[in-house]
């Protein structure tokens, strides 16, 4: 069952159409991916399930009833463009934050104790946002995101400004309120986590979807036609008629081959032909990356 | 509603706990104060130098003594010296200058020249001028052979110092003073449009603030960019009335110990009475009876002064003050707010400041003329427009308002900052999360027309 539904969005600003009959549906405790080039409508979207903005035809739902303007309560957001005051003590801050999502401050408080030990950044509290680092600003935004426990948190990029090992604590703390109920939808550029992260995405260009489902189904089709092969040692493969080779690589004593058949035949008969060849270690269909897809789809719309 | 509440009390807190803020409220009733004090200070200063002025006379004597020697200058009068020699040794002889009359002088108002190394202050020329045209007149008096003059004119002689005394509608009447009622003035108009100028000003400052680190965007989930800015709007108005109110007691401490330090906490009338011959009483061995009574005239003026200062309807003020600057800074704050939502920094809001100052400044300078004629139709006007009554306005109460006029003018005023908060708050809300593209009048028009 779908936890938020967006039907048939529309939305203009003066001549420039924003969104144009764009519908999402995001189940509920999933991670859905909303992609897309700069520009395409995203951060509209994102602003009209916050109801910052409200769209100029369609309809917005919320555990099948109709949005309304209390459900801020049970929505975090966390924006791409975002930031805090940086003369305002860290703490402070962030209780300001957390009382302007209802919470008390007493409440509050304690919240942010558990998660300012949780992202081990304790020592801060009491120190001006100016004197922290870009990492830590975005820790601190982190946890006022999703401090009053909210149903559906809306990421936007939310890794930008982090190191390596800190994107994957975020990423782990992601994943963890997926499991503890929360339905997340996930804004990005960095298809790396999408593939990682993503249940289900959109890819919205230019005001419209071009591409939505599941991230497995959507790899699975575009990948129809192409397989990676692995041999022990090095090996040169021969095309034939079945099949063209598009890369072929050998490290680490392996040889690791795509291929592409030239129409849908089953795998066996591929392997067949290549039997001989060499050892097989592994032979699989390769999905491509969600990187390769979303270039490819972007680009054949233009 | 309570998260406007949340916001509120951080806009509020976070500017009262600044030190900038609780110096700026200590500090400003001691910059008015020297506003006020300072040049009064410098006229009376200026030249503090004893000057000796040579008076010369060519080829007659009819002023021979005519000026008298002030504090600052003598005036030594050198019969048969040549104005060519004098000329070159003036300075070195120890003379300030010379002063050249020719007998024409009668007859001919500019026949007669100060010469100097210096320029010399207005208060000496205006003491020459003024000695020389009594001694004319008295000759002219003189020729034409009136019995007695001596006399007649020692009878003649009066001095005038105008009492004003108002009745107001209720038939109540009150000794005040002009000066006074000027000074309340000028304080209440300046102070108008200082609290509304700066106050405005932080309002927009916060918003570019709100709007350049993209705190905004974090906010707006949680509460509307109404209330978001209401808040802000709000909560720096209080912040501008915590500062009045601390002035308004810090005044009100302050005319007590005056009362009771300087005054004795007697009734005013009385003391002003009973007080000089107290002062003689207890100074009189130590100080010279010439400089007692001079001190006791001294103090007899101060109480008068005070006690006309009491007599300022100061609820009328105060209560006209604290509205004019709600309605007016609720008026230019939330057209502050607007324009802070549509630039990207704070360089960029010139070009919409400029048709915002025009009517502020204007009215400062309409304020400042009403002093001298608070019943003109200028001042009249621009206490009843909106834009410019909160100024305006204070300068005229002080010398009396019909109340009808008073009410008019704030009836406007409510009608028209609540015109602008709304058209305010549509701009704010389209302005506020637009970034990079740069905003004109035109564009501002186009977002007034967005809806939701």
């Amino acid at each position: 069952m779908p936890l938020f539904e967006a039907k048939n969005i529309t939305k203009t600003f003066g001549n420039f159409t924003a969104l144009d009959n764009v519908s999402i549906s995001v189940p509920e405790q999933s991670i859905y991916g909303l992609l897309g080039p700069n520009g395409a409508g995203k951060t509209t979207l994102i602003r009209i399930i916050n109801q910052i903005t409200g769209p100029d035809a369609g309809e917005l739902f919320m555990n099948d009833r109709k949005l309304v303007p209390g459900d801020v309560q049970i929505i975090g957001y966390l924006p791409e463009e975002r930031g805090l005051y940086k003369k305002m003590k860290v703490g402070e801050q962030a209780v300001y934050f957390a009382q302007l999502k209802g919470l008390t401050k007493a409440e509050a408080v304690k919240r942010l104790k558990y998660w300012f030990k949780k992202l081990d950044i304790v020592d801060w509290w009491g120190k001006k946002v100016e004197e922290l680092s870009k990492g830590m600003q975005q820790k601190v935004q982190f946890i006022t995101t999703v401090l009053h426990e909210p149903k559906l948190i809306i990421f936007d990029e939310p890794f930008t400004g982090f190191d390596p090992v800190n994107a994957n604590i975020i990423k782990n703390e992601i994943l963890f309120l997926r499991e503890r109920g929360a339905t997340i939808i996930f804004s990005t550029h960095n298809m790396g986590s999408v593939e990682e992260l993503c249940d289900n995405i959109t890819l919205i260009n230019k005001a419209k979807t071009i591409l939505e489902g599941s991230v497995d189904d959507i790899r699975r089709k575009w990948a129809a036609n192409e397989y990676e092969l692995v041999f022990e040692g090095e090996i040169n493969l021969k095309e034939n008629g079945l099949f063209t080779i598009i890369d072929s690589r050998f490290e680490d004593e392996r040889s690791t081959i795509r291929l592409k058949t030239e129409r849908d035949m089953p795998a066996n008969e591929i392997l067949s032909t290549v039997l001989k060849s060499g050892k097989i270690i592994s032979f699989n269909p390769a999905l491509p990356s969600m990187n390769e897809i979303f270039i490819r789809v972007v680009e054949t719309r233009n | 509603m309570n998260k406007i509440s949340v916001i509120i009390r951080r806009e509020y807190l976070t500017r009262v706990r600044k030190k900038s803020f609780i110096i700026m409220t200590i500090l400003a009733p001691l910059l008015m104060a020297a506003l006020i004090v300072v040049p009064t200070l410098i006229m009376m200063n200026d030249d503090k130098d004893f000057k000796k002025i040579a008076v010369i006379e060519e080829g007659s004597d009819l002023f021979r003594n005519v000026i008298p020697d002030t504090k600052d200058a003598d005036f030594v009068y050198l019969p048969g010296v040549n104005i060519d020699v004098l000329k070159n040794t003036f300075d070195t002889a120890g003379y300030y200058g010379i002063l050249w009359i020719s007998p024409e002088l009668i007859n001919t108002p500019n026949a007669i020249q100060l010469i100097s190394k210096k320029q010399p202050p207005i208060g000496l020329l205006d003491h020459i001028s003024t000695s020389l045209e009594k001694e004319i007149e008295k000759q002219k008096l003189l020729a034409y052979n009136i019995k007695d003059l001596d006399n007649i004119l020692k009878d003649v002689k009066t001095n005038v110092s105008v009492q004003t005394i108002r009745i107001d509608d209720s038939g109540k009447v009150k000794t005040t003073s002009t000066g006074i009622s000027m000074a309340l003035a000028y304080i209440g108009g300046f102070l108008m449009y200082m609290l509304v100028f700066i106050f405005g000003a932080q309002v927009m400052r916060g918003v570019i603030e709100e709007k350049t680190s993209r705190v905004v965007e974090v906010i707006v989930s949680s509460v509307k960019p109404v209330q978001l800015m209401m808040g802000k709007i709000v909560g720096i108005a209080l912040v501008g009335l915590t500062q009045f109110l601390i002035w308004i007691i810090l005044t009100v401490g302050m005319v007590a110990v005056v009362k009771t330090v300087v005054l004795k906490d007697k009734d005013i009338t009385e003391v002003a009475q009973t007080m000089p011959q107290n002062i003689m009483t207890q100074t009189q061995e130590s100080i010279p009876p010439a400089q007692a009574e001079e001190m006791s005239e001294g103090l007899k003026e101060f109480t008068r002064l005070f006690e006309n200062a009491m007599n300022q309807d100061w609820f009328l003020i105060i209560l006209s003050f604290i509205f004019y600057f709600l309605t007016g800074y609720l008026l230019y704050a939330s057209v502050f707010a607007a324009i802070g939502s549509a630039v990207d920094n704070e360089t960029e809001t010139q070009q919409f400041m400029l048709p915002v100052t025009i009517p502020i400044i204007l009215a400062l300078m309409v304020a400042m003329g009403t002093m001298q004629n608070p019943e003109s139709s200028i001042a009249f006007w621009f206490s009843i427009i909106p834009f410019t009554s909160p100024i305006v306005m204070m300068a005229r109460i002080p010398f009396g308002v019909p109340y009808w006029q008073i009410f008019l003018s704030m009836f406007l005023m409510v009608i028209t900052f609540i015109g602008f908060v709304w058209m305010a708050a549509k701009i704010y809300r389209t302005g506020i999360l637009m970034y990079g593209k740069k905003s004109s009048w035109k564009e501002i028009w186009k977002w007034l027309k967005y809806s939701g």
